[in-house]
């Protein structure tokens, strides 16, 4: 027999958990963490001095680097940034640390800006893509053309002129059938790239498509043979648009990489595909900085709807998020009296963390303003948001909340402080005293045990790492601080 | 392509500034030294401690040698032992796992048309049942290479395709199964734990006394990234050698260093053109001389 529980691959086209969020949820993230532990600990500083931003660029440094951001890029990058931190007056209103957090965010944002750029397709286009191997080039071209088609009701020809890896006109053909877009050639071909390109640019105009997208075979950029192809086959089309394709994973290589397509095809910008695992993306810094080529779209995921345009705002918050670790670490000051925070602190540490202070918790987020602004700071909260439906939606986030409170509100001082005794019937008796389902008072259990836990890891030699990681002090550590955290 | 010329770029950068060390290192040439490795993507981290090790070896050397042979050394040291050769029962089963476009279908025909020219028995498994013409890609190879195919429909059971190659290969006599995988991003939960299944399903159709090894398909040109996808692969127990593809002279290849030092995995093959006959088995010493542009006879 068979084991039918095998290769569950087909479940694959029908789930949509893994692309929910539109921005990739870790995307930056430990850059951002990273950066945001650096800057707290800069803040406790007097002035800043050559010596101590010399230390903050050096993690800065390798956080890029980490990122796989160019060296060069880096270099460059560093030097405004220390330049600016150096040079400007520090506003009396601004701890040093803020003000370099300040540099850092300008000068990011302005880098990142430059990479989004307004995009105005002319009708009809033809756009080539091109890229190395495996880079995603046959899934964005379907990509592209579902997008085109939703966004601008443009009907595409999708044109497989990659005549060197076998069977990706066979893919490209499944695709455009996947989205009901149309494809030449149908059948195999024996012709050139540059003629089959050439027909499919025709037939597009025969038939009113408004949009040619053309799928080229992936080259290396120093192949010279397959890069002077690629030149003809540009001179001969002249598309209104060259995009390189590009692997959010690429290491330093990706500066080179885009360099030298642009050298050749003057490109009209960069799509960054699979920047839905872990990557951090600093491929998209890199050509930016280095190049000034703009990002196009960006690849979330394997099915023909994931791709979605170039934020330069969305990723730009998120890394800016770490500056306002700082402020948030401020905000949350004003709101937590000082007894409750020592209290919640204290209880952290002894690893008591129970309902009532969870409670806490969620009312002092939001007191403390814009709640999907404040998830999006915190490291930690950034799981319980994701752990509500819609959380991009900051109004959706403060329903969530509410309920998340009147759940708690409708438990018994005692489940309050013994969660574990909330077992079946009490799960029912809460989600009707709540007005939700039992599955909500569930979620709510788990993001209380998830926060539990990793507070929990404060207490013992772990907690005390961990605490070092934070750039806390274990020895003159107090409880408070971490209220704020 | 051959390994030093895959390599050429990265060797020139290392070597000027190696070429320009003769007694102790300076901290001028330490950072430049520091730098090219950094460019051939060995990550930050392992890049200074490299240059470290090869400051202090200067340093306690009476007549300290030629600074590439040295880094070329500290670097090949660092690169994990070749594993055995399977000395299990027949059919060895080989499994190639990665990322999307990391190159597995590839990998797959090339290490089948070797092992058909070496005199094995050689059976392919389509195992991607996910990627559009995934299985067409890998049937056109398996024509080319003269190795044959065990194929499903698209959309098919992963496992199902692999319990038919392995039957196959026991009524055919077959001595090697090499099965190619749907690509899946490492930080996707759900689909690391349907190749876990997957794994499982192998494991239980072959029996505890008859172990497989599976590939870890890395693309040479990705960077620091790449760690993070062999930790992934680990953590699911899927992953026992590293191949490393597309090595053929813009990809850096000094990632692989960082993914051997610190998940102790051997890279066993590199991939270094689009061509059936462009793998070649790695060897740490030939890999560290040619990254470096050092004599391997000397190391």
């Amino acid at each position: 027999m068979r084991p039918g529980a095998g290769g569950g691959d087909r479940e694959r086209l029908h789930s949509a958990a893994f692309s929910a969020n539109p921005i990739p949820s870790n995307m930056f993230e430990r850059l951002t963490e990273r950066l945001g532990v650096l800057f707290k600990r800069l803040t406790g500083r007097g002035k800043l001095s050559e010596d101590n931003v010399k230390e903050a660029l050096r993690e800065v440094r390798v956080a890029l680097l980490e990122a796989d951001v160019n060296l060069r890029v880096v270099k460059d990058f560093l030097k405004s940034v220390k330049e600016k931190a150096l040079g400007a007056e520090v506003l009396n209103s601004l701890t040093p640390g803020q003000h370099f957090i300040g540099v850092v965010k300008e000068e990011l944002t302005a880098l990142l800006e430059g990479a989004g750029d307004k995009l105005n397709l002319p009708k009809p286009a033809t756009v080539l893509l091109v890229g190395l191997q495996g880079s995603g080039k046959t899934t964005t071209a379907a990509k592209l053309a579902r997008h085109y088609q939703k966004s601008q009701g443009r009907e595409s020809l999708l044109v497989a002129c990659d005549t060197r890896r076998p069977a990706a006109r066979e893919q490209l053909v499944r695709l455009a059938d996947l989205i009901k877009a149309d494809v030449h050639p149908r059948k195999p071909f024996t012709k050139d790239a540059p003629g089959t390109a050439r027909e499919g640019v025709k037939l597009a105009a025969a038939a009113g498509r408004e949009l040619t997208i053309i799928d080229t075979a992936g080259r290396l950029q120093i192949d010279e043979e397959l890069m002077v192809e690629l030149e003809e086959l540009e001179a001969g089309l002249k598309p209104q648009a060259v995009w390189l394709v590009v692997d959010a994973m690429t290491g330093q290589a990706a500066l080179e990489v885009a360099a030298e397509f642009h050298r050749r095809l003057e490109l009209d910008g960069v799509i960054v595909s699979k920047l839905d695992g872990d990557a951090r993306g600093g491929c998209i810094l890199s050509i930016a900085g280095g190049l000034g080529v703009p990002v196009r779209f960006v690849g979330t995921g394997e099915r023909p709807e994931d791709l979605e345009p170039f934020r330069a705002e969305g990723l730009a918050g998120r890394i800016l998020g770490m500056g306002d670790v700082v402020g948030l670490v401020e905000r949350a000051r004003e709101v937590y009296d000082e007894k409750q925070a020592a209290r919640l602190g204290e209880k952290m540490l002894k690893g008591g963390f129970d309902l009532e202070d969870f409670r806490e918790q969620l009312v002092a987020i939001r007191k403390m303003g814009d709640v999907n602004e404040i998830m999006a700071m915190v490291p930690g909260m950034r799981n319980l948001a994701a752990g509500t439906s819609a959380s991009a939606d900051g109004e959706q986030t403060e329903v969530e909340l509410r309920r998340s409170l009147a759940v708690i509100d409708s438990m018994t001082p005692r489940e309050r402080r013994h969660p574990n005794i909330i077992k079946g019937s009490r799960r029912r008796r809460i989600a009707a005293g709540a007005g939700v389902s039992v599955a909500r008072v569930n979620r709510l259990l788990g993001q209380y045990r998830q926060m539990a836990k990793a507070l929990g890891g404060m207490s013992g030699k772990r907690g005390r790492r961990r605490l070092k990681q934070l750039g806390i002090d274990p020895r003159s550590f107090d409880p408070a601080d971490l209220a704020g955290l | 392509m051959g390994l030093r010329e895959a390599l050429r770029r990265t060797s020139r950068r290392l070597g000027a500034s190696l070429g320009l060390i003769s007694g102790p290192l300076d901290d001028e040439t330490a950072e430049e030294l520091t730098d090219a490795l950094i460019l051939a993507d060995v990550g930050p981290g392992p890049a200074e401690e490299l240059v470290e090790k090869l400051r202090e070896r200067r340093l306690s050397a009476e007549k300290p040698g030629d600074p590439a042979v040295e880094l070329a050394r500290i670097i090949a040291a660092r690169l994990p032992a070749q594993p055995p050769d399977y000395a299990g029962p027949a059919p060895e089963i080989h499994l190639l796992i990665g990322v999307n476009g990391s190159g597995k279908t590839t990998t797959a025909a090339k290490l089948a048309k070797r092992a058909r020219e070496a005199g094995r028995r050689v059976l392919l498994a389509a195992c991607d049942t996910f990627r559009a013409a995934a299985v067409e890609q890998l049937e056109l190879w398996s024509r080319r290479v003269g190795v044959p195919l065990i194929r499903h429909a698209e959309g098919g059971d992963a496992a199902a395709v692999l319990f038919d190659a392995l039957e196959a290969a026991r009524s055919r006599d077959v001595d090697l199964v090499i099965a190619d995988t749907a690509g899946r991003l490492h930080a996707k939960r759900r689909l690391m734990d349907e190749l876990a299944k997957l794994g499982r399903v192998v494991g239980k159709a072959l029996g505890h006394e008859h172990p497989f090894r599976s590939g870890l398909v890395l693309d040479a040109a990705n960077g620091q990234n790449s760690l993070q996808q062999a930790r992934a692969f680990l953590e699911i127990g899927l992953a026992d050698e590293v191949i490393l593809t597309k090595l053929d002279g813009s990809a850096k290849g000094g990632v692989v260093l960082a993914v051997g030092a610190q998940t102790g995995l051997p890279v066993t093959w590199i991939g270094t053109g689009e061509g059936p006959d462009d793998l070649e088995p790695f060897q740490p010493q030939r890999f560290a001389a040619a990254l470096v542009g050092a004599n391997p006879d000397k190391l």
